[in-house]
């Protein structure tokens, strides 16, 4: 097999290009915690509104630095009360749905979960500007899909 | 034998650069990006 | 000219082919009036529905029935003319593969399966539409056992040579489908078709959606890799050339068996159920199925450039004035191949674990496959039916067919354009997908999405309308080709089938061992996929019930 001497460039280029993209990610996930949403945590979807969190929906403050916010997805709609959180903490979303998959993203940030039923979906995610943000599923579930939002206030 | 020495000696300059501007427009496009997620 | 009765079969799958694409394009525009707001359709009628027939009409019929008419031809051609069995089975696979198109269409259109061709357990579509697709992928695995029968035969009558690098591609791409499929018959038959009839209560849905993800990678590479063999294989023809180097194309298909499979997690890479570790692990692997894709961009670029100096281009790039711009076979693949530079970027950029989050089930995906499938796979597809059909029905491939050809290529290039374009910065933006209306109650955040110059509505709904002009234009063109344009009667008149030579002397033997780059395929699988997924099944929470939310 035989290698032109630009091709072995080529590939040595681009193969480094591939290392740079995964090493960045890579430090940046596991060393400062940039993972996507996820979690291993399972709950049984007939239960949800009887077991913690999702019993109390909503923003509960952990500590001086740290909100949890606790919603349930279900079609086509989120049970939150209000939800508002201050700019500048640590909340932590945790999400589980009671029928089909659905997702929670809130607009302009980070937060894109997908919301699984059976499993409880986890992600912190710290608000630099206050404001009101807009909250939608992306993840199509059903004939109302497209009708699927909320919002949240950031204070 | 003699057919592979002409294969390495074929000119494929613009070739290697055609790769190197695919190239660059993947970092760029990766790097918008990545940008895009930083700030968010 | 190949056997009457592989043309026949090959007419064919075609036929179908381009049945399922006018009725998908058509959903597509239907799409995009809806989203703005533009079209209100009957009460009979729903945009998941459309959105539907158009995911699986022009993503999994369209290109399957296509592929396989290539396949046929091409094997026909490389190879020899079928046996009898091997044309048995092509047929009985596309009665099977036809069955389940039908009946998935039937059950769409009654509203019994809005569930999109991704069918996420636990909505709960009519169980007819998963034993669709159940017959779907096992009419596809029959014709591929015809298709890997012939190989045998050929096989066995030319002792210890290297097949002809179409019939290698071709096997390749097979082996590929059939471990993928595994996947997603083994979901199909043993999760979702008990459940949607009722022998069970609950789905487990994590584990579904990760057996139709280690299917639905690989899929992307079944739409891609015939792409891939007419870049390899037909344009140096066109060109006047031979393939740039039979030993690193077929070291690039062998490398997509390797790590095309072992990485559908980088579709869920923002969900739970599955550990960081093992997704960062497949968001690796998914990062070498790059290499042979950065290897295919070398060759094209060598073989373009070989041909152009060849008739007299000069400096860094006199070459590419030189290429064949009037031969629409050619420019049609240029373009396709163009569309793929975004394109591929684009799906490093999805595949880069926590980068996910920016652009997962935003617009940018759905302006992501359009370049990839939508393109660079659909437009290499139009430039092979130019010659195609005229091939196989022995008609002309006439001066003004060549001219519509043209003109369908450049509309389809314009409207995506557009169309992928507003898409990707919408994504971008926040803009969801799979959206009936996009307006959220005029949200300011959804109003400033729709503001700019190329994602208002205005650019989308021109983009989708040039798009199905241009569709329209090729249906014509096919209906010509297939049984209008006149017969070619002088020998100049017939077209020729485009399979450029390859140089085999010192192409490696091993590289037709089948069994050692399966037997890596499954290695990796396991690595994978092993411990995850038994995870899933091990630590479940208890099931779903299904939902018909539509
Ligand atoms: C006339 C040409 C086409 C137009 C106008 C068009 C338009 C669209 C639009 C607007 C959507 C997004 C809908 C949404 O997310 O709400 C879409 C989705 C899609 N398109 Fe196309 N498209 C065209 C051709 C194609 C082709 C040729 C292919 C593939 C071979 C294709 C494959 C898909 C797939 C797989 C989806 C995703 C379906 C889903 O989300 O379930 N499209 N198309
Ligand atoms: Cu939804
Ligand atoms: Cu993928």
């Amino acid at each position: 097999m035989h290698f032109h001497k630009y091709e072995k460039i080529w590939l040595t280029f681009g193969m480094a290009s591939l290392v740079l993209f995964l090493s960045i990610v890579g430090v940046s996930a596991f060393s400062q915690d940039h993972t996507p949403a996820g979690g291993m945590t399972t709950i049984d979807p007939k239960k949800v509104n009887e077991t913690a969190p999702f019993d109390k929906p909503g923003v509960t403050q952990l500590d001086d630095d740290t909100y949890q916010v606790a919603i349930v997805a279900l079609a086509f709609g989120y049970t939150a009360p209000e939800l508002k959180v201050p700019a500048g903490k640590e909340i932590i979303f945790k999400l589980t749905s009671t029928d089909v998959v659905h997702s929670f993203t809130i607009d302009n940030t980070k937060v894109n979960m997908m919301v699984v039923p059976g499993r409880i979906t986890t992600k912190s995610y710290t608000f630099d500007k206050p404001g009101k943000y807009l909250i939608l599923c992306n993840e199509y579930c059903g004939a109302g899909h497209h009708m699927m939002f909320t919002e949240i206030e950031v204070y | 034998m003699s057919q592979k020495k002409q294969s390495t000696e074929v000119n494929l300059k613009g070739t290697l650069v055609s790769v190197f501007i695919i190239g660059i427009i993947i970092i760029a496009m990766w790097f918008a990006v990545y940008g895009m997620y930083v700030a968010r | 000219m190949i056997a009457a009765q592989d043309r026949k079969l090959a007419l064919w799958n075609i036929g179908v082919a381009y049945i399922a694409f006018l009725i998908g394009t058509l959903c597509g525009l239907l799409q995009v009036f809806i989203r703005n707001d533009a079209l209100q359709l009957p009460s009979w009628l729903d945009y998941y529905q459309i959105l539907t027939a158009h995911g699986v009409l022009l993503a999994l019929i369209y290109t399957a029935f296509f592929i396989f008419a290539f396949f046929i031809t091409g094997m026909s051609k490389s190879i020899g003319s079928f046996g009898p069995k091997v044309r048995l089975f092509s047929w009985i696979g596309f009665a099977v593969t036809t069955a389940g198109t039908v009946l998935a269409t039937i059950m769409i259109v009654s509203g019994e399966a809005s569930v999109l061709y991704t069918f996420y357990a636990p909505l709960k579509a009519s169980g007819w539409y998963y034993v669709a697709l159940a017959l779907y992928v096992v009419g596809t695995w029959i014709t591929s056992f015809a298709l890997v029968g012939h190989y045998i035969v050929w096989k066995k009558k030319n002792k210890g040579q290297l097949s002809p690098l179409f019939a290698f591609m071709t096997i390749t791409t097979i082996a590929l489908w059939i471990i993928a499929g595994l996947g997603v018959v083994a979901t199909v038959l043993f999760q979702y078709i008990p459940w949607a009839f009722g022998m069970v209560d609950t789905i487990n849905v994590e584990l579904s959606r990760s057996l139709f993800w280690y299917f639905g990678h690989p899929l992307v590479y079944f739409w891609l890799l015939p792409a891939y063999m007419a870049w390899y294989v037909v344009v140096p023809k066109l060109l006047g050339a031979k393939v740039f180097s039979d030993s690193l194309a077929r070291l690039s298909f062998v490398l997509f068996i390797l790590f095309s499979i072992p990485v559908g997690f980088h579709h869920q890479l923002t969900e739970p159920g599955i550990s960081n570790f093992w997704k960062f692990l497949q968001v690796c692997l998914t990062f070498m199925v790059i290499i042979p894709s950065l290897m295919t961009a070398f060759s094209m670029f060598a073989t373009f450039e070989i041909a152009g100096r060849k008739k007299g281009g000069k400096g860094l790039f006199g070459w590419f004035t030189k290429l064949p711009w009037k031969d629409v076979r050619f420019t049609s693949i240029f373009i396709a191949m163009a569309f793929f530079i975004p394109g591929g970027a684009g799906g490093i950029i999805n595949a880069s674990f926590q980068l996910n989050e920016v652009v997962h089930n935003t617009l940018w995906i759905v302006g992501h496959f359009h370049i990839t499938v939508g393109t660079p796979v659909a437009m290499t597809f139009m430039g092979l039916t130019f010659w195609m059909i005229p091939y196989l029905t022995g008609r002309k491939f006439t001066k003004s067919m060549q001219k519509l050809g043209f003109i369908q290529v450049i509309t389809w290039a314009i409207g995506m354009l557009l169309m992928s374009t507003s898409q990707h910065i919408l994504g971008l933006l926040g803009a969801p997908r799979r959206t009936a209306y996009s307006g959220y109650n005029n949200h300011p955040s959804a109003l400033e999405w729709f503001d700019g110059i190329l994602t208002n509505h205005v650019t989308m709904a021109i983009g989708g309308s040039i798009l199905f002009l241009s569709a329209m234009i090729l249906i014509y063109i096919v209906v010509m080709s297939m049984f209008i344009s006149p017969k070619a009667v002088r020998e100049e008149d017939f077209v020729e089938f485009p399979m450029a030579e390859s140089d085999k002397e010192n192409t490696p033997k091993w590289l037709e061992n089948w069994w050692i780059w399966i037997g890596i395929a499954f290695v990796l699988i396991i690595i994978a996929y092993a411990i995850p997924l038994s995870g899933m099944i091990h630590h479940a929470p208890p099931g779903s019930e299904g939902f018909r939310t539509w």
